[in-house]
Formats: C-alpha cells, structure tokens, sequence
C-alpha cells in the first residue's frame, strides 16, 4: 500500500509517540484528540494564560511532560493534527468524528486507538451531593481552571494516583485534610515484589507519601468508607469512615476528591469490534492485544492506559511498539531489535503494574455490604436495590440484561462509570463470579453527540 | 441417539414477544409447553424496536389481530404482573405534503368499518394540540388509543407470567433441527433434545432458515432498524409522533418517556447478519435520521444523542408475517417475519396462536399471512410476477 490512511485517537504520551513514529517513517497520520492541546489526561497542558511552571503542575514528571509537549509540537505540519474533537463511533474502516458543530466521516487504512482512562469509582452513600468529584475531576480542576475542589478537602480510594493528586493539591498551596486509603499495609507488602521491577518509580511514590506526612496531611490506611456526609443542596459536609481497627470516624470538610485506581477507556476499541477478554487480577474486562498492541481486528491498533492501566511511561513505550507493528503490518519492516526491546520494557512496565494492583488492590467486597439505596448510576439515579431487583426478580444474569430491566448505565455516561460497580453488584446479587455477570456493551455515541450537528451544511 | 431433555404438548422456539405469549396463553390454555430461545427471551427484535403500540396505518386487513392485540395490552399487567411502561397517549403522524391529505382520509374513512377512530387534524389543529411541532407540517392524523411501549419488558414479562404457569423457558438454548418422528417432533439443541407432537416457530429473522429446514421456504430479508435515544427533558411530547408519507426516506417516529428520553428511529434500516448475535447501528446513516425528527420536532435540535442500537429483524418479501399451520406437517406452527411492525402484534399474535393451536381455529382473520402463498403453485405465482 502506497501510503496508507492512518487515524491515531488521542494525544497523550501513547499517541504522540505513535504519531512520532509514523511520520519518522514517512507518513502522515491524522491524529484526533478530545483536548484543546495534546498531552492527554496526565501531561494535560495549561491555557495559554496560566504560567504555572511544568515544576510545580507535574512534580517529578515534569521532564517527561516537557519531553511529550515538545516532542507533539516538532509535529506541526507534518501530521494532520484536530483537538477539541470526539470521536463518536467506529464502523466498517470508518471513525466517525464531531468538532463543535460539524461531523466529518474518515476512513481509514488503520486505526491506532490510544484513549486513555477515566476513573474507576466505587458508589457510596452520598456521593452525588455537590463538591464530591473524582480523582480525575480534582486534577482536572487545578491544572485547566487553576481551581481546587473545594476549601477542606479529603481525598478517597486507593491507588497511585489518591497521593499524586492529594500532592499536587498540597504542592497548588491547598493541602487535604487527609488521605483515606482502602488498601492495607499487608496489600502494600503483597505487591512490593513486582513493584521492585521499576525502583526508581517506588522511590518517587514513597516520597509523595512521606511529602503529605511532613506537610501534616493525615494518611489512614485500610479504611473502609462509610458515607459521605452533607445534603444534596448544600453538598458535602464530611465523609464517615471505619479505620482498620475497626472504629467509626467522621471528618468534616467541604469537598472529597474519590477514585479507586483507573479503567481503560476501551469505549471505541469495543465498537471497533475489538475482542475483550476478563482480567482476574484487575477484575475487568480489557481489550486483548498481542505483545505488541495489535487488536483481534486486523487493521486496529491499541495502545496506552485504554488498553490496560500501566502508567503513562508504559503509554509511551506502547504507542512507539503499536505504530511500529502498525508498519510493519503494512511492509515497512521495523528493526526487530528495537521492537524486542519496547517488548521487554512493556514487560517490565506489566510487572509494575501487576505489583500496583496487588499493592492497592479494587475493593470490590465494598459493593456487597453498600447499603441498597445507594445511588450506583448517577445519570439515571438507579440505586443498589433497583439494580439487584432486576438480577432478583426479573431474572437477569448478567449486566446487559441488568441495563435492560433496570436503566443502569443508559445514562449520559453510558456506564462507563457505574458499569464496573455494576458487575459487581450483579455478580453479588446472584452469587456468582463476577467475570460471569460480563460487561456492558459499548453503544454510540462514545459521548453524547449534539443534534444540532445536522444542520452544517455539506455533512452527513 | 442424545437423550431427551424435555418434552410437552407444544416447543415453542424464539423467545420474542410472539413466542413468549403465545407461551404464556397456551399455558392458560392448558397445554404444556416447552420454549427454546437461542439467547435471552426478548433480546432481539421484540427487545430492541421502537415500542410502538401503533394501529394507525396498517393494511386495513391486519386491523382485526392489531385491535384484538390492542385488547391485551389493557390488561398486561394484570395478566404478567408486570409493568411494561405501556401508555395509550394516542399516536399523531404528520403529514408534509397537502396530496397526502386525500389519502389519509381514505384511509380513516375505511380504517373506521374496523374499528379504529382516526381523526385529520387541520394545520391549525396540529398546532394547537402539539405545540413542538414543525413548520412543514400541512396536517395530522390523530390516533387517539395508539400508544407506546418499553420493549426490553414486555417479551421477558410474559416469559415470566409462563414460566410462573408452568412453562419450561430455556434460555441460551438455540434449535439447531426439527424432525418429525412419527407423531412427535424432536428439537435438537445443544445440550439435548426436547420432544412435542407440537411445534411453534416464533423465531423472528431466524424463522425463515428453519421454515427452510422444513421445507417450506419463505423470502425473508434480514435487517435492523436504526434507533437512538436522547438525553432527559422535560417531558413535552406526550404522543407517539410519526410521519404518513410515500417517501421511504422520510418515515421518521418518536416518542418521549415520562423520564424525559425521547426515543427515535425510521428512515432507513441496514442489513444484519443472523450470525453476528447482535446488529449494529449503522452512524453513517444518523445525520439523515436527525434531519428527519428535526422536521418532527426542530427544538430537539438542543438536544444530545446518548445512545444508538439495532437489533435482528426479519422482513418477509411481500410485507406480511407468516402466521398459521404448515402446509407440509401436521402439528407445526409459524408465527414470524413481521417486517419491523410486530411489537404492537406480538401479544395478540401470541394470543391467535394459542387459540389456533388449542381449538383448531381461530376468530381472527389470519389467512393471508398463511405459508402456502409461497408455497403453492409456485408455477402461478411466478407468471404474475413476470407479468409486472
């Protein structure tokens, strides 16, 4: 093939350095990218009118950060670059995609999908009350609108990033009250074997912990979270815990930034067709890659966090080895050598992040003891009980049919953020596993899709 | 020789709207009954349509099963125990063009020898009584006890209501035979075989491959409508909204849910394939489909898609079900192919079935959608199409 059709989705450090290595090799892929600049979630870059300095946004990913911008700006011109651009569906070699107001429909020779995560949260008592915001949420906050969630802020959940962004709000002058983490000590210990794969990462993540300790930012582990205090008027007022001795504990504050890890936004790769398969350890369902990011459809590609959670350093490594398999797929041998070794960095990259899984572990047993009338679908206001009512009583066995009787996740959302809490509770209701009660189907739009985009002339 | 898993008077195979009422009503009719559906009862046509509990604008002939249909769906909830969501708002459609005046009104005049009251409403009249609408709309004609319906739970209710009679529902356990070994029909499945001197073929688009297998084909096209739904807004369509007009690409409908969704599809279906489990919504075709309910409604152009879906239907070639014994066999039944307007139908077609099945007749006129039109004197039929 002469020169092919290549659309990379997303611009963060898994389709920068894709695209870097698809114009190296002569092309020019479009690339489409959600955000106004590139950077993607992690390396997520300021308005032209802020001036915080890379030093004090990203901490010691700093370097990286400027190395990823830097590295997308050498770019300009030789790729066809469209921010602030969704793309919404995937059918028959064609990404469909919506700027403001306008559709355009492109086709594709191959399609490299690097979309990233969003947050993997955990429903609770309360926590659709004003002020209570993800982990995701919190840093968005500070980073594009140089604002924090709120005055009194206590950060929830567990995994890495819980302390990375308790430090940027620490590093932004607006330290958290506290720090409450579900893993334990014992999970921390179970995971520092494989997490010894990349030491220089562990150091850094010991830093920021003893960092909030000096700044005097409380840090409780293996805390179960109870409820969050407040009303839905005047919103949060405080969160009520259970600390690992078992006592029940209150802090007041004004807003709770919550998140339990990440999850792979696999959205597209699923209307794409791509195959999934169940992750035991993670308990999700990701879509299955070969060692070096080709899908179970010939001609798409994966790459970065939307493929499985490894970090943005994996991100990189893993858009380099996808566009390189992508090439030679298309007759444009790659040097073997340097492929073996993304392949052996990526290895190292799933140690660590296998490691990290064990170390802050999903704690999915919450979902079994959470009181039904919790909320587990915002968009819809579905609660536990309406959705175990439809595994119960209608018969539902697994989450689909769940949907179908109960609306959870036919929301604005489309699951995509209750969906994996919802397994959960389906599997719990019937008490089964839960890669039993399966996974929400993606539908389009990957997000909602105005109507109005009709009426530009010259689409459609 | 596999061993036999079940047998009873009648299999029922599909577990759609059609086949799960039909087992329902045969249970009331005392006959035993064994249902086979090949994924989870509800999930393809009968689970994914529009919800249309629509009479206007069906051939005048279908008015009697679609009236008889109509009855029932007053009383689903007393006969399943189950809400279906189902609201007789009445149903408006839309007319564009003032010569399609003249033909809406023929049609009322007969549709009203059946039984339906319909009423053309003058422009000034749509605009009076549906306030969204838009500004190409010439007049309308109003169905004042058409309504709408959720379809993911109405094949699944009465699924439950049968079983709860006794019915044996067997989900994820699809037909891949039929025999008929001298009295008795033997279903093979894979896991085991079910046997019944009785058979139902309720199974939708994949009916024709099994009418096939029986040796009474059919033209069965397989396709999936195009259906999305919105974000929430304040519940102002109260009506089921559609369009009467001759241009296929401007039959557009939707309908608003007290929750605030509004639910639309038409203007073209896609091809399916009957081994891919699920059809595909098709994106290439949703900026033609906005255009159209933008003519319904423009204000909805405020609004977001949130979702789209399409389900496995089956159309059979000259627009009519088949519905009836076989010619071939005794003791096998069809109810398939409903060309995308099943769902008002299916509890009525449920219904008819049991009573053809149970008594050997039924009250409501379904000859025409018998199976031997394709079947007998294909000679005959072949020279009046070459004569067209």
């Amino acid at each position: 093939m002469a020169d092919p059709r290549i659309v990379i989705v997303g611009a963060g450090p898994a389709g920068t350095r894709a695209a870097e290595a698809l114009v190296a090799a002569g092309l020019r892929p479009t690339v489409i990218d959600e955000g106004r600049y590139s950077g993607g979630q992690i390396y997520r870059r300021q308005p032209p009118n802020f001036t915080r300095r890379p030093e004090a946004l990203y901490g010691t990913e700093a370097a990286k950060a400027r190395a990823i911008h830097s590295a997308f700006d050498q770019l300009a011109g030789r790729i066809d670059y469209r921010p602030e651009t969704l793309a919404w569906a995937v059918k028959d070699n064609t990404l469909h995609i919506q700027k403001n107001m306008r559709i355009e429909a492109l086709d594709y020779d191959a399609l490299l999908i690097a979309s990233g995560a969003t947050d993997r949260v955990i429903p609770l008592p309360g926590w659709t009350f004003p002020g209570c915001y993800s982990l995701g949420a919190a840093q968005i906050t500070l980073k594009m609108q140089a604002c924090a969630i709120g005055s009194r802020v206590v950060f929830l959940g567990t995994g890495p990033l819980l302390y990375l962004v308790a430090w940027q709000y620490l590093k932004a002058g607006c330290a958290p009250l506290a720090v409450l983490d579900t893993s334990r000590m014992a999970d921390h210990l179970a995971g520092l074997p494989l997490m010894a794969s990349r030491p220089e990462q562990l150091l850094k993540g010991a830093r920021l912990v003893s960092g909030l300790r000096r700044a005097g930012v409380a840090i409780w582990r293996g805390i179960l979270p109870r409820e969050v205090l407040g009303d839905p008027d005047r919103g949060v007022a405080g969160i009520r815990f259970t600390d690992a001795n078992g006592q029940d504990r209150q802090i007041d504050c004004n807003a709770i930034g919550m998140g339990y890890h990440l999850r792979a936004e696999s959205q597209l790769a699923d209307l794409a067709g791509c195959e999934f398969a169940f992750d035991p350890l993670l308990r999700q369902w990701l879509p299955h890659v070969d060692d070096a990011g080709r899908s179970s459809v010939a001609n798409v590609y994966l790459a970065g966090d939307g493929v499985r959670i490894l970090g943005a350093d994996a991100a990189e490594t893993s858009g380099r080895l996808a566009a390189m398999a992508l090439l030679t797929d298309f007759g444009r041998a790659q040097p073997r050598f340097a492929m073996d070794r993304l392949r052996r960095l990526m290895q190292r990259h799933k140690r660590f992040a296998q490691g990290i899984a064990k170390a802050f572990p999903w704690p999915w047993q919450q979902m079994a003891t959470m009181p039904r009338t919790t909320v587990v679908c915002r968009c819809e206001a579905i609660t536990v009980d309406e959705l175990c009512s439809a595994v119960e009583t209608c018969q539902a066995p697994e989450v689909n049919r769940a949907k179908a009787f109960s609306r959870v996740g036919m929301g604005r959302c489309q699951g995509r953020f209750c969906g994996q809490a919802s397994q959960e509770i389906v599997a719990f209701a019937q008490q089964a596993s839960v890669e039993s009660s399966g996974r929400l189907r993606g539908q389009a739009p990957v997000k909602p899709l105005p109507i109005g985009v009709c009426e530009e002339v010259g689409h459609g | 020789m596999a061993e036999t898993r079940g047998a009873a008077d009648i299999i029922i195979i599909g577990g759609g709207i059609v086949g799960c009422s039909a087992a329902f009503f045969l249970r009331r009719r005392n006959l035993s009954v064994i249902l086979l559906e090949r994924y989870l009862v509800g999930q393809q046509a009968s689970g994914t349509n529009f919800g249309n509990v629509r009479r206007q604008g069906r051939h005048l002939t279908q008015l009697p099963l679609a009236n008889r249909s109509r009855a029932i769906w007053a009383q689903i909830p007393s006969l399943t125990g189950s809400d279906v969501e189902f609201m007789p708002v009445g149903h408006v459609r839309f007319l564009w063009s003032e010569e399609q005046i003249a033909v809406v009104e023929d049609y009322a005049r007969q549709a009203s020898h059946y039984g339906l009251e319909l009423h053309i409403l003058s422009q000034r009249e749509i605009r009076e009584r549906f306030p969204f609408v838009g500004p190409e709309a010439v007049a309308g004609s109003w169905s004042p006890h058409d309504g709408h319906a959720n379809p993911r739970l109405v094949a699944p209710a009465f699924a439950r209501a049968a079983a709860k009679l006794g019915a044996a529902i067997h989900e994820n356990c699809a037909a891949s035979a039929i025999e008929k070994t001298g009295e008795d029909f033997i279903v093979t499945t894979p896991t085991g075989q079910f046997r019944a001197p009785l058979v139902l073929i309720a199974s939708g688009a994949w009916g024709g491959g099994l009418a096939e297998q029986l040796a009474e084909p059919v033209p069965i096209e397989v396709a999936g409508p195009q259906m999305g739904v919105t974000e929430p807004a304040p519940y102002f369509i109260h009506p089921v909204v559609g369009v009467s007009t001759k241009i296929p690409g401007e039959v557009a409908y939707l309908r608003q849910i007290p929750r605030g969704n509004i639910i639309f599809g038409g203007v073209h279906r896609r091809p399916a394939a009957l081994d891919e489990r699920r059809a595909k919504y098709d994106p290439a075709g949703l900026m033609a489909q906005f255009r159209q309910i933008l003519r319904l409604a423009p204000t909805l152009r405020h609004l977001r898609l949130i979702r789209t879906w399409s389900g496995v239907e089956g159309y059979i070639g000259d627009d009519r079900p088949i519905m009836g014994a076989s010619e071939k066999t005794s003791g096998l039944y069809y109810a398939f192919g409903f060309c995308g307007y099943g769902f008002q139908l299916g509890p009525g077609v449920g219904d008819v079935m049991a009573e053809l099945i149970a008594t050997g007749k039924t009250e409501t006129p379904i000859d025409e959608y018998h199976v031997n039109r394709f079947t007998l004197q294909p000679a005959a039929r072949l020279q009046v199409s070459a004569a067209h």
